[in-house]
């Protein structure tokens, strides 16, 4: 067998002069690029299998281990970069697809950060969040278009009935992340976070295990194509049920849980064989055009006797505003859309980085298509896909979304350094790994406490924005393009996003 | 509205949004009672150091009853071209009962005069055949909307029944004179003085804003007013002339005359209360609340707003649900009066017998007794 | 009285608590000289016990009726009247060892640097919180009273 001509991707540093040799590092790290060497009393370092996840560097107590990009340099060519070249002499040597973990890294323009929002001063006064009320709750579900009531005054009686609504205390919710792709003590620690903040959190293609079932109010439970884990039970527990199509990191196709990560517990969860992959199918194999979605999705809320909300996940697309406003139409209460920049823990990484469109073209296209149609109040929109900040969030509210989803954020809350070897199940922070060993380390309290602070972070700088902008209440900025403006895009973005350019007041 | 070049510009209003100062006074009389406009430019007067002299106005309750069950159109022309293209509108749509010129006087201080109308209409029989699905009301929206979308230099300023809008660029006590507000009687007056922060002025973007028989005048800047607008669109409401007062009147046509909620309940919808308030309350009004926020949540709205409503048998004095500008009400026998500040009350009326400011979010309320009929 | 406790569930076996308990007990105090540059090195009074994928800390359980004390000849082992640790002095220590003997946990070494001694974890006198707590990355050691 030839030898590779893969180098290794990272350099690992030690300066000899801090290294006080407790083999922390060789301890920590699941791909054994550290080992003790009795004869030299030395700790030494072998960069191959280095992921760059930091686990050595972050554990060790004299600092004394860096992590640095191979210096090994390729000729300069803008064309043919060192990624490239990689690329190839990686499949030239083993003839498969490539797998990927986490959101597309490729260079996309980041609309975000090409969007500014908007402040009150002297015509109309910023309201001081800390000393009044300032108002997130967030309701999500098919909403009437109008209100019929009888009587008048006091009297005044309430006919219409609302559809079942999901209530969320802030308009951030975690995204769908399967038991198989996370560790159990990553779930738990979502679940734990969304019941004490007042938010949802997102059983993925994983189906539900027994320990979860006392977060169920706090649960949306997933159908997915490979229907793993679907029971009438399962659905019973989940606060709603969300029917995933797609799913922004690799639209098109199913779900990917590498053989390596499904072991005794899993295989129970998902009702499959130990060991073996869990593919989901591309298509769900009951959902062939628009009218098959709408048996699918009647059939869920008989199901469970129109109790819940029903959810469908898509990933943005070309033409994800026509998509969008079948699904509506086809009978969901909450439409899901995740962008190019949605993250999985596998993808073949030519899908990750090559399909699918960026979240802010897709939330404007499909709020501003909705509303056209004067169906917009027929379903609340959840945006997904890389949202890594508040702003982003408040952006994507003012651009039409009821909430965001974060997967990716939340990871990084709990440890994770976006490595991108998730599909290898050696995670070493614990989060994205069966393994026992690693799994121990995200402790489900720590775990927690960190998703809770980061939920909480984010809802008080949210509240400054909307403080800021004179707005005491998140129904006022929904949708209210005229609080953003454009820094350094071309017309077309700004039509498509429905905002206007900064300088321009009206 | 013409700049001195002689080029005819786009007004200021429809570029750019204009926020308002101002001041507002409303003065009816619950037994259907009519008077003369002079109380109400003398209470609007006082508040002259709210205006800066780039708009005021008034409506007028009850003021034709000889053509009581026409709609009454004040259209504003700049020039005799887009007169004629909106006569021919007019004529194609409705059977005009009655056409002229609205009356004006000499004053000084009113500039660029556009040509003021005023048509006396009901839809011809034609045209409610072929939009057999709408009511008058609806036809009537349409065709206002459609005049001042898409025909150029032309304006509707009212579009309601035995009522009328007198507004243009001046101070209120100057447009007052110029339109002789005093030899109109009325049964419900508001007015409006406005302070907006820099325009050549366009007498279309005064207030108040009318829709059928929908009034308001308004101090205020709504930050919701991005997604208000959305909203409205949706239901078939424009909003051309970027001023909030235009959301919040198409919001009461919208809430009150086609989802028929009683007014309270579409105040409570405009300056909901907060979560807090309502997880308080009891069980039947808290699911009340909460289904009215939550179905109405794109038609709140947000940022510091006095407003009076006007409409055929009554009008609302309604705050923001924080605050944040200033309106106080107040009663004398019959009379309700409602103003930006208590001197425009008291200027005009001295000894009321009850005087009050208003709630946040909360409605004061001047209703024609059951019994009267206008 | 407080005690420092093992979640054996979350104790991810890195040994950085023997670390920080070495260097808390070292001359310096400073991690890199404690390691590097004094010898004999100071000893860690805490271990962690290790079999297949599970581990813990493990130290003195300073325990109410300690059998350490009892066995102890010259009465280098005693218990602190106001805190409630076992505390161990070492200049009447003559390295008999029956304290080690007796220790139902095994928390106690033999310090065979100078003269023979025992050597255990002593809470951190002084400290408001032991620095094997202190330091646990996965918050495996907690200090509480139950």
């Amino acid at each position: 067998m030839s030898k590779s001509l893969l180098n290794p991707e990272f350099l690992v540093e030690r300066d000899e002069d801090r290294c006080i040799k407790c083999q922390v590092c060789v301890r920590q790290c699941a791909f054994d690029c550290h080992s003790y060497d009795g004869d030299d009393d030395e700790v030494q370092s072998d960069s191959t299998s280095c992921a760059g996840c930091h686990r050595c560097a972050s554990l060790c107590p004299t600092d004394a281990i860096n992590v640095r990009r191979t210096p090994l340099e390729f000729r300069q060519n803008a064309n043919w970069t060192a990624d490239v070249q990689k690329a190839i002499y990686k499949q030239a040597e083993t003839g498969g697809v490539m797998l990927t973990g986490m959101g597309s890294d490729r260079p996309y323009p980041i609309y975000w950060d090409h969007l500014v929002l908007n402040a009150s001063q002297v015509t109309n006064p910023s309201i001081d969040p800390l000393r009044e009320p300032m108002e997130l709750r967030t309701y999500l579900g098919r909403k009437p278009e109008a209100l019929k009531l009888n009587g008048n005054g006091r009297d005044v009686k309430l006919e219409t009935q609302l559809k079942p609504q999901l209530k969320l205390e802030i308009p951030i919710m975690f995204s769908a992340m399967s038991y198989g792709s996370i560790s159990y003590n990553a779930c738990m620690s979502l679940a734990r976070a969304a019941r004490q903040i007042g938010t949802f959190w997102n059983t993925g293609e994983g189906g539900l295990h027994k320990d979860f079932y006392e977060f169920g109010p706090y649960t949306i439970v997933q159908c997915a194509s490979g229907r793993f884990g679907v029971t009438s039970e399962y659905l019973h527990q989940g606060a709603a049920i969300e029917i995933k199509i797609g799913q922004g990191a690799k639209p098109g196709i199913g779900g990917h849980l590498p053989g390596e990560k499904v072991d005794e517990a899993i295989s129970q969860t998902r009702m499959i064989p130990v060991g073996t992959d869990a593919l989901s199918p591309a298509p769900h194999h009951d959902i062939y055009s628009i009218e098959d979605l709408r048996q699918l999705i009647y059939a869920l809320k008989e199901a469970t006797n129109y109790t819940k909300p029903v959810f469908v996940k898509i990933a943005a697309v070309h033409n994800v505003a026509a998509i969008a406003s079948g699904i509506v139409r086809a009978g969901a209460d909450v439409v899901c859309i995740d962008g190019i920049r949605g993250g999985t823990g596998a993808a073949p990484s030519i899908i990750r980085d090559n399909v699918g469109i960026p979240i802010e073209l897709a939330i404007a296209a499909v709020d501003q298509r909705l509303r056209e149609e004067g169906i917009r109040h027929e379903a609340s929109l959840v945006a997904a896909g890389g949202f890594r900040n508040s702003a982003d969030v408040a952006k994507a509210i003012a651009l039409g979304a009821d909430a965001v989803y974060i997967a990716t954020s939340a990871l990084v809350a709990m440890g994770c350094h976006v490595c991108q070897k998730c599909y290898t199940g050696r995670c070493n922070w614990g989060i994205a790994t069966q393994d026992p060993y690693l799994v121990k380390r995200l402790n489900p309290d720590i775990g927690a406490r960190r998703l809770s602070n980061l939920l909480r972070a984010w809802a008080l700088e949210i509240k400054e924005i909307l403080g800021g902008m004179g707005v005491n209440a998140i129904e006022s900025l929904r949708g209210n393009r005229l609080h953003l403006r454009a820094v350094g895009l071309a017309d077309t973005d700004m039509e498509i996003l429905g905002v206007l350019p900064a300088g321009r007041a009206q | 509205m013409i700049q001195k070049s002689g080029q005819r510009a786009i007004p200021l209003e429809l570029r750019e949004h204009i926020p308002s100062g101002c001041a507002v006074s409303g003065i009816m009389s619950e037994s259907g009672q009519r008077f003369g406009g002079r109380m109400v430019a003398d209470s609007i007067a006082t508040m002259r150091f709210r205006a800066n002299g780039l708009g005021g106005g008034f409506a007028g309750y009850g003021i034709y009853p000889q053509n009581r069950d026409h709609y009454a159109l004040h259209l504003m022309y700049d020039n005799d071209s887009s007169k004629e293209t909106t006569e021919r509108l007019l004529g194609k749509t409705f059977r005009i009962w009655r056409e002229e010129p609205i009356p004006t006087a000499h004053v000084q201080f009113i500039k660029n005069r556009p040509i003021l109308w005023r048509y006396f209409v009901t839809p011809k029989d034609e045209t409610k055949e072929r939009y057999y699905d709408m009511t008058d009301d609806d036809i009537a929206i349409m065709t206002v909307m459609d005049i001042n979308r898409s025909i150029e230099g032309a304006f509707v300023a009212s579009s309601g029944k035995n009522m009328g809008v007198f507004k243009g660029v001046g101070y209120p006590e100057d447009i007052a004179a110029f339109y002789k507000i005093d030899e109109y009687q009325a049964h419900i007056w508001t007015s409006h003085g406005r302070f907006p922060t820099n325009t050549p002025g366009w007498w279309g973007g005064a207030h108040p804003f009318g829709l059928l028989n929908w009034t308001i005048v308004h101090n205020g800047e709504i930050s919701s007013y991005g997604i208000n607008r959305r909203y409205l669109e949706g239901f078939g409401y424009y909003c051309m002339l970027q001023t909030d007062t235009e959301a919040i009147t198409y919001l009461f046509d919208l809430l009150v005359r086609r989802h028929r909620l009683p007014l309270d309940i579409a105040c409570t919808a405009l300056a909901a209360p907060f979560w807090s308030d309502i997880d308080r309350m009891p069980q039947g009004r808290k699911e009340l609340l909460e289904t009215i926020r939550i179905t109405y949540g794109p038609a709140l709205v947000n940022g510091p707003f006095s407003i009076i409503v006007g409409h055929s048998r009554g009008m609302i004095g309604l705050n923001d649900r924080v605050k944040l500008r200033p309106m106080v009400a107040a009663r004398k026998g019959d009379l309700v009066f409602i103003a930006s500040e208590e001197a425009a009350i008291r200027a005009v009326c001295p000894d009321p017998e009850s005087v009050w400011p208003a709630e946040a979010g909360k409605p004061v309320v001047g209703q024609l007794r059951q019994d009267v009929s206008v | 009285m407080k005690r420092i406790y093992a979640k054996e569930d979350v104790c991810i076996g890195c040994r950085l608590c023997e670390v920080h308990c070495l260097v808390q007990h070292s001359k310096s105090r400073k991690i890199i000289k404690a390691f590097k540059e004094e010898f004999p090195r100071a000893m860690a009074r805490v271990l962690v016990e290790e079999l297949g994928k599970t581990s813990f800390a493990l130290q003195c359980r300073h325990c109410d009726e300690a059998l350490c004390v009892e066995a102890c000849m010259t009465g280098a082992m005693y218990k602190d009247e106001k805190t409630g640790a076992v505390l161990h002095d070492a200049d009447k220590c003559i390295g008999c060892w029956m304290c080690i003997m007796v220790c139902p946990a095994g928390a106690i070494q033999r310090d065979q640097r100078k003269e023979k001694i025992a050597s255990k974890c002593d809470l951190c006198a002084g400290q408001e919180m032991p620095v094997c707590v202190a330091n646990c990355p996965n918050e495996a050691i907690v200090f509480e009273e139950r």
